[in-house]
C-alpha cells in the first residue's frame, strides 16, 4: 500500500521540478484559484422549493401583513439595514452606515452607490425618500408604517446627496434602526412599481392557489468573498400548501427541501428516520400562556371576578401547574418552562433574573388557604362556600393546546380546583375574548416576531385593545398596571438602550409577580432542512431556515 | 343473511356488554395520566398503549365506546320522536300542514349542519362539566337530525291517510287524535323503527366528526370522535397500528348496525 501511494507523489515532484521558476511560485496560487472557481461553480445554480401555508395577500411590501407575504418580502425586498437572525445585531445592507440621533427622532443613512433595481433602474436616496413617504401615508394604512407612528406630526425627509438621507420623526421612535429591517425599498421611477426590487430574488410567476416562482435578481448588488454575484440559487419555488401533513410527506419524498417550522411530534418522527435533517435551534420567541378574565363588565358572577382579580389566586394557579411536564410531555422536550413575558431567545431584552415559577401544589394550596379558601372533600371552596370551578377555552384544532389544557385540568384537580376544558373555533373564541368578554380563562399562544418591547406597547398599555386580561381601561385599574404604563412610556420615549432595558426589566418583573398572563412554556424553534441544501443554518428568529438565503445553494 | 344478522347482533351485544363493564375491565380511569409513559406502545400494563399525555388507550376505548353507544341511540330516539311528531302528523293532516312541514324540513335540510352545530356550540354556556357536554352534544344531534326521517314519515302517513282502512275507520265515526293514535301510528311503527336504527350509526359518525374538529365531547371524557383524532397525524399512524383500534371498532359497529338494519327495512317494507 505504501508503495502505491508513494508513486504518484514522486511523479508530481518530478513535474514540479520541470516548471519554470516564475510559474513554480504561481502554481499554488493557480491551484487555489482553480479550487475556488470549482467550489463557486458547485455552489451556483439550482432551485430551492418549500411551502407557504397560505396564499400571499399582496406583493406590495408596504402593505404586507400575512405570513406568506412577509416571506416573499423577505426574499425579494432590499432593505437599508438588516438584523442578523443569528447574532441579533443590525448589519448594513443598502445603507453602508447609519446613525440615530440622541433624541431618537432622526436617523441618517449613508447609502451604497452603484446599486440598481431588478429592472435596471438606479437606486438612490430619492427611492428611500419615496418609500418612506409612501410608508407614512395615512391613506395607505401600511402595517409596517404603523410601527413608526410614535406621535402626531409630519415626517421630515432630507436628501443631502444621492447617497445620503436623513429622516426625522415628530417624536422619538424606540429601536428606530431595527424597524427598517422590515422596510423594503421601492423604486421612485420604475414603471414596474413594487415588482422592481433590490432583494436577491424577483417574483417571476404567480399561480393563485398553487405556486409563486422567484427568480434570481440579475442586478443584486451582493457578491461573495470571491467576487461571485449572489444569490447562489437560480430560483425558489414556493408551493402554497396549507396542510402540514402533506408538507411533511412532500419533504420526506424530497419534493421540498425546507420546513420552516415543525411541531414537536413531526420533529421526532422525522428525527427517528433522518436525524441529520431536523434542527432544534432552542427556545424561540413564541410562548404559550393562560390568563383569567379581569374585565369589570364581564358577564361573570361577582365571586369569580373576585378570584380572577386576586393576585394570590392567580399565583396559586400558576404554582400548581407543572410546566416541566408540559414541556416534556406536550412538546416532547422541545420547549422550556417560561420564565416570563420575554423568551430567553431574545438575548438583549430577556430579564435574566427571572426564573420559571416553581411547581408546588402544596405552596399553592397554603397560599389559597391564607386567602380564605378551604379544601373540603377534595374540592376547593372560597370564603363564601362556592366551589372553585372555572372553564379554560382554547382554539379547536390545536392539539398541543388541548393537551396542555387537559394536563392543567389534572394539575389543578390536585388542589381541588375543577377545570372545564372548552375548545371553540377561533372566530368564536376571539369574539368572546374581544367583544363579549364572556369567558373565564383562555389558553393561547403568542407569536412574537419582533424583539423590541416597543412592538408590544399594544399589549402592555392598560388603555390598549390587546391588553387581553382587561382591555381598554380608561385609567389603570390597579397600581401595578399604572406602573407598567409608566415604565412602557419611559422605554418608548428613550433612545438610551440601558435606560430602556432597566424599564422593561421592571415590567417583566411586575408581570411575573402579578401574573396577569400565566406564562407556561417557550416552544423551541424546530425546522427541517434537506441534506441537499448547502449553507442553510436554522436559527430561532423568522425566517428560521432561509434567513441567509443568498448563501444557500443546492448540492 | 340471517347468519350475518345474528353475528351482527352478537357483535353489538358484545361491544355494548364490554363497554358497560369498563369499570371492572379497564386497568385505570379514562382520565388518569401516566406522564412518565406517554405515547407508549402496547404492553402488559397498557394493552393498547397510552396516548400523547399518558392515558391508557384501552380504558379510553372502553369508556368512549360506552358513551358513543349509549348516547347515539338516545339521540336517535329523540330525532325519531321529533320526526314522528312533525312528519307523521303533517302527513296525516295533509294539505297546508304537509306543505308547511315539508317547507320547514327543506329549510333544515338546506342548512349546513356542521356549521350550525359549531354555531350552536359557540353560543352554549362554557362552564359545563364534561358529562353535560356529552349530553348536550348528543342532544344537539338529536334536535337537528330529524329532517330526513320526517320526510319519510310524512310520505308514509300521507299514503296511510288515503288508505281503505283509515277511510273505513272514518266512516265508523273515528276522527282526530284517536284515529291517528289507534290506526295511523301503529302502521307507522315499522318505519319509525327503521328510522331509529338508521339514525344510530349516523349520529355515531356525526359525533366522531365533531370530535375530530374538537367540538364534541369535552376533555377528559373520551368518545369515539376524540379517540379518532389521534389518526390525524398521517405520517405516524402507519408505524403505530394499535391507534387504529377505535376506527376498526367504529367500522365494525356501524357495519353491524347495517346488518341489523336490513332486517328492520324488510319489516318496514
Amino acid at each position: 500500500m505504501s508503495n502505491r501511494r508513494a508513486l504518484p507523489l514522486a511523479h508530481k515532484m518530478r513535474r514540479r521540478a520541470a516548471l519554470p521558476s516564475g510559474l513554480r511560485h504561481a502554481a499554488p496560487l493557480l491551484v487555489c484559484v482553480l479550487l475556488t472557481l470549482r467550489l463557486a461553480s458547485a455552489q451556483a445554480g439550482g432551485e430551492l422549493r418549500f411551502c407557504l401555508h397560505s396564499e400571499p395577500k399582496t406583493f406590495d411590501p408596504l402593505k404586507v401583513e400575512d405570513d406568506a407575504s412577509v416571506s416573499i418580502r423577505y426574499l425579494t425586498g432590499g432593505v437599508l439595514v438588516r438584523m442578523n437572525r443569528k447574532t441579533q445585531m443590525m448589519e448594513p445592507e443598502l445603507a453602508q452606515s447609519w446613525k440615530v440621533s440622541k433624541d431618537g427622532r432622526q436617523i441618517t443613512f449613508k447609502l451604497r452607490g452603484g446599486v440598481s433595481f431588478s429592472d435596471g433602474t438606479p437606486f438612490s436616496a430619492e427611492d428611500v425618500a419615496y418609500t418612506v413617504r409612501q410608508l407614512m401615508d395615512p391613506a395607505l394604512h401600511s402595517p409596517t408604517g404603523d410601527a413608526f407612528r410614535s406621535g402626531v406630526g409630519n415626517v421630515e425627509i432630507k436628501t443631502s446627496s444621492p447617497t445620503e438621507i436623513s429622516i426625522t420623526f415628530p417624536t422619538p421612535v424606540a429601536g428606530l434602526d431595527r424597524l427598517f429591517d422590515q422596510v423594503a425599498i421601492l423604486s421612485a421611477h420604475s414603471s414596474k412599481k413594487e415588482m422592481a426590487v433590490l432583494g436577491p430574488f424577483v417574483v417571476a410567476d404567480y399561480k393563485a392557489g398553487s405556486t409563486v416562482l422567484l427568480k434570481r435578481n440579475p442586478n443584486y448588488w451582493k457578491t461573495d468573498a470571491h467576487g461571485q454575484r449572489l444569490p447562489y440559487l437560480d430560483s425558489i419555488q414556493l408551493d402554497i400548501q396549507p396542510n402540514r401533513d402533506v408538507e411533511i410527506l412532500r419533504f420526506k419524498r424530497g419534493e421540498i427541501q425546507l420546513i420552516n417550522t415543525l411541531d414537536s411530534e413531526y420533529f421526532d418522527k422525522l428525527a427517528a428516520s433522518s436525524p441529520q435533517v431536523v434542527h432544534d435551534a432552542g427556545p424561540s420567541l413564541d410562548s404559550e400562556q393562560m390568563w383569567f378574565n379581569q374585565v369589570a363588565k364581564a358577564p361573570l358572577p361577582a365571586y369569580k371576578k373576585t378570584w380572577f382579580r386576586s393576585t394570590a389566586f392567580r399565583r396559586a394557579v400558576s404554582q400548581a401547574i407543572n410546566r416541566a411536564d408540559l414541556s416534556r410531555v406536550v412538546f416532547r422536550g422541545h420547549a422550556q418552562p417560561a420564565a416570563g413575558p420575554v423568551s430567553p431567545a431574545n438575548k438583549f431584552w430577556f430579564n435574566a433574573n427571572l426564573t420559571p415559577t416553581a411547581y408546588s401544589p402544596e405552596t399553592a394550596l397554603k397560599s389559597l388557604q391564607a386567602e380564605g379558601f378551604r379544601l373540603e372533600n377534595a374540592t376547593l371552596k372560597d370564603v363564601n362556600g362556592n366551589d372553585v370551578i372555572f372553564s379554560v377555552i382554547t382554539n379547536s384544532g390545536s392539539k398541543a393546546r388541548e393537551r396542555m389544557a387537559t394536563m392543567i385540568q389534572e394539575d389543578l384537580q390536585k388542589i381541588g380546583i375543577r377545570v372545564n376544558v372548552v375548545t371553540l373555533d377561533f372566530p368564536s373564541l376571539i369574539e368572546r375574548m374581544t367583544q363579549t368578554f364572556d369567558y373565564e380563562a383562555i389558553l393561547l399562544g403568542l407569536t412574537n416576531v419582533g424583539l423590541d418591547p416597543n412592538e408590544e406597547m399594544n399589549v402592555w398599555l392598560s388603555s390598549s385593545e390587546n391588553h387581553q386580561w382587561n382591555p381598554q381601561e380608561k385609567t389603570p385599574e390597579t397600581p401595578w398596571e399604572a406602573e407598567i404604563d409608566q415604565l412602557m412610556q419611559v422605554q418608548a420615549s428613550s433612545a438610551d438602550p440601558k435606560k430602556r432595558k432597566e424599564a422593561f426589566d421592571r415590567v417583566q418583573q411586575i408581570v411575573v409577580e402579578q401574573e396577569p398572563f400565566i406564562y407556561l412554556v417557550n416552544k423551541n424553534a424546530l425546522s427541517a432542512v434537506a441534506n441537499s441544501l448547502h449553507g442553510a443554518s436554522p436559527v430561532i428568529l423568522a425566517p428560521q431556515t432561509y434567513w441567509n438565503v443568498e448563501w444557500v445553494s443546492v448540492k | 343473511m340471517n347468519f350475518w344478522r345474528t353475528v351482527a347482533c352478537a357483535v353489538l351485544l358484545l361491544v355494548v356488554g364490554v363497554s358497560l363493564a369498563a369499570n371492572w375491565l379497564a386497568p385505570a380511569g379514562y382520565a388518569k395520566q401516566y406522564r412518565e409513559a406517554t405515547d407508549a406502545a402496547p404492553s402488559r400494563q397498557h394493552w393498547l398503549g397510552t396516548d400523547e399525555i399518558g392515558r391508557d388507550r384501552f380504558a379510553r376505548v372502553l369508556y368512549g365506546t360506552r358513551i358513543s353507544l349509549l348516547l347515539a341511540p338516545a339521540a336517535a330516539l329523540l330525532s325519531t320522536l321529533l320526526a314522528a311528531m312533525i312528519g307523521g302528523l303533517a302527513g296525516y293532516l295533509g294539505g297546508i300542514w304537509t306543505r308547511a312541514a315539508m317547507a320547514v324540513t327543506d329549510l333544515f335540510l338546506s342548512l349546513p349542519w356542521l356549521f350550525l352545530l359549531i354555531t350552536v356550540r359557540a353560543f352554549m354556556p362554557l362552564n359545563v362539566p364534561p358529562m353535560i357536554s356529552v349530553l348536550v352534544t348528543f342532544g344537539m344531534l338529536g334536535l337537528l337530525g330529524w329532517t330526513s326521517a320526517a320526510r319519510v314519515l310524512c310520505t308514509t302517513a300521507g299514503s296511510l291517510r288515503g288508505s281503505e282502512f283509515v277511510q273505513q275507520a272514518r266512516a265508523s265515526g273515528i276522527h282526530g287524535a284517536r284515529l291517528f293514535w289507534v290506526h295511523v301510528l301503529p302502521n307507522l311503527k315499522p318505519v319509525l323503527y327503521a328510522q331509529f336504527w338508521i339514525s344510530i350509526p349516523v349520529f355515531i359518525l356525526s359525533e366522531a366528526n365533531l370530535g375530530i374538529l374538537g367540538l364534541g365531547v369535552a376533555e377528559p371524557m373520551p368518545s369515539w370522535g376524540s379517540l379518532l383524532k389521534e389518526l390525524e397525524g398521517l405520517v405516524s399512524v402507519g408505524e403505530e397500528p394499535w391507534k387504529f383500534v377505535p376506527l376498526i371498532l367504529l367500522v365494525v359497529v356501524v357495519t353491524s348496525f347495517q346488518f341489523v338494519l336490513s332486517k328492520q327495512e324488510e319489516v318496514a317494507a
